[in-house]
């Protein structure tokens, strides 16, 4: 678990000493920013980021798995994971390591957007929990964004690979309710079951829903295990 | 402290390395000798951990490098050949975290970092990131990061590669430093260095090892004719039928030397005959002026060409194979 830790803040270090993080950051708070002055300057605006939340986790299936890419392809293309993987640490915390380190990320970017939560306590109203909710559902969206992002960069030492293959998934996964709705009976439950947009409404409409967060966190760990099982496979090919 | 059994390893169909056996002592410097291609990188990932033998055991420290694939790890310090460091890390920040991914306290690494950066000579750019070291100092980083947590077991891929002529000889006087404490396991295709620093060498080629001794014992072993030169003033044709005629010799190769006014004789004889006082007798016997006689062993470069080129000298190959299945 130490060796986690340790991984985990190398990483971290390395975001915030490398312009991906910042570009990506920059990227997502200019977006959102937008999003939400259109949101709040409507005529009869409600004091909510329903609007721009929406836009948001749309924002994130983009961004994400830039911020993954580089995780693990980055070690194979340059032959670090040699002697990552040499040294007595397993494969799990490496993948886990380094995914705390997005996680960190995504964490410190969301906040930056608390600035707008700050904007409509002053001039406005909101209420309380649905903001809350709509925050946690953010970063569950995020967290499993994040987790699809590093198995795509586990997959081999190109970045561009990761990237594409990362964002493919994440959109195929958040807007497979859209197929689903085409369908009828069980078929389109399970579909739209799948879908992380689908999951994503009760979050933005503030309804608090543990089904939903067990969805995210599924997503995680189902990722992160083929993260784990896809490094373990690299040494046998 | 090191085992290997029968490995071998296939690439897809491509058997890049066959059924190599071997094992290494405490403290023993073992050379890995061979050309390009030859397996030994693949050698060394196996015995690292990184990559799983196809078939065949390797131990590390009695540790199964592959269900016991942890504990056998914590007994490694390893240099790949292509020497992959996080070229956006400075130095110290680099040796830190490998020493702490590999079990050793913050103050422990603290420490070591000073030591090994003074053992390497790295002084002047330990604040520096690795992306903007010279290829010489990135080398010398990455057989830090390797002697950083004073493992059992250091396996150098190529150490010496890159590396200026002066910092070469340290570097070797440091690798053979660590012999004794450490086990250690290092290829090269330099052969001076294999015969300066190591006391065993193996030589593979395709995948086989093909001879395995000390690099004295190896010369000797492998000449299969033995050499002896002597430097005679005197007339060529006689001086050369007076030691065609000493039992034992094969064959007399000689050539004039200009500016010492002498001729040198290049006697080839069978093995293992002690032939030297009676050369030097034949040739005092006849009278003339024996200014120099020589032994000399075959150079680590023709056995090299010997054991790895297609026309090798039959026996030779079969008594390595012969003392092999002994060991
Ligand atoms: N990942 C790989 N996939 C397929 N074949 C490989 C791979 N790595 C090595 N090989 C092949 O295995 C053989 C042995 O390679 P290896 O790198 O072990 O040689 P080497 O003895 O280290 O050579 P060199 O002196 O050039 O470093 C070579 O024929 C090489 O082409
Ligand atoms: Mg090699």
């Amino acid at each position: 678990m130490n060796n986690t830790f340790i991984i985990a803040w190398k990483e971290t270090r390395s975001y915030f000493s490398s312009p991906t993080a910042y570009v990506v950051g920059a990227m997502f708070l200019v977006l959102t920013g937008v999003f939400f002055v259109f949101d709040i300057t409507r005529p009869f605006a409600e004091a909510s980021v329903r609007g721009y939340i929406n836009w948001a986790t749309l924002f994130i299936v983009f961004l994400a798995p830039l911020l993954t890419m580089r995780l693990l392809a980055e070690e194979q293309k340059l032959g670090t994971l040699e002697l990552l993987l040499t040294s007595p640490v397993r494969d799990w915390e490496v993948v886990i390591g380094k995914y705390l380190a997005s996680l960190v990320t995504l964490g410190v970017t969301l906040s930056f957007t608390l600035y707008y939560v700050l904007m409509l306590f002053v001039f406005g109203d909101p209420d309380i929990g649905p903001l809350v909710s709509a925050y946690l559902g953010l970063f569950l969206y995020g967290a499993a964004a994040l987790a699809i992002g590093i198995m795509a960069s586990s997959l081999s030492g190109n970045q561009i690979v990761a990237a594409v293959v990362g964002i493919g998934i994440l959109l195929m996964l958040a807007n497979i309710n859209r197929i689903g709705v085409l369908l009828q009976g069980v078929g389109a439950d399970v579909i739209s079951g799948l879908s992380m947009d689908a999951h994503f409404d009760d979050f933005s409409r503030g309804v608090l829903d543990s089904s939903h967060v067990v969805y995210y966190l599924s997503i995680v760990v189902v990722f992160l295990f083929i993260t784990v099982r896809s490094l373990e496979a690299r040494r046998w090919r | 402290m090191i085992e290997i059994e029968h490995v071998s390893k296939y690439y897809g169909d491509f058997p890049a390395v066959t059924d190599i056996s071997f094992s290494v002592g405490k403290g023993e410097i073992l050379g890995f000798l061979g050309p390009n291609g030859a397996g030994k990188s693949t050698t060394m990932k196996m015995l690292t951990g990184f990559l799983p033998p196809s078939s065949g055991t390797v131990r590390i420290a009695g540790s199964d490098i592959v269900s016991d694939s942890l504990e056998a790890r914590r007994h490694i310090g390893y240099l790949p050949e292509t020497v992959p460091l996080y070229t956006d890390m400075e130095v110290t920040d680099y040796l830190k975290f490998m020493g702490r991914i590999r079990g050793m306290s913050s103050n422990y690494v603290a420490r070591r970092i000073n030591e090994v950066i003074d053992i390497v000579n790295l002084g002047v750019y330990r604040n520096t990131h690795i992306g903007k070291l010279s290829k010489g100092f990135r080398q010398r980083v990455g057989i830090a990061q390797a002697i950083l947590h004073e493992p059992d077991v250091l396996v150098l891929d190529e150490p010496t590669i890159g590396i200026d002529p002066i910092q070469v000889v340290e570097t070797r006087q440091l690798i053979k430093s660590l012999g004794g404490e450490h086990t250690l396991v290092i290829s090269t295709h330099i052969l001076p260095e294999v015969s300066m620093i190591c006391e065993r060498v193996i030589i593979i080629n395709e995948g086989q090892i093909v001879a395995e001794d000390t690099p004295e014992m190896l010369a000797t072993r492998l000449r299969g004719v033995d050499r002896i030169e002597l430097d005679v003033k005197g007339p060529s044709k006689e001086i050369a039928d007076a030691i065609s005629a000493v039992e034992g010799v094969t064959d007399v190769d000689h050539h004039y030397v200009q500016n010492g006014g002498h001729t040198t004789y290049a006697v080839s004889l069978l093995p293992d005959l002690e032939l030297r006082s009676r050369l030097a007798s034949a040739v005092v016997t006849g009278g003339w002026e024996l200014l120099r006689l020589q032994s000399v062993g075959m150079t680590l470069e023709e056995i090299f060409l010997q054991v790895t080129t297609e026309e090798q000298i039959p026996g030779v190959i079969g008594a390595v194979e012969e003392e092999a299945q002994q060991g």
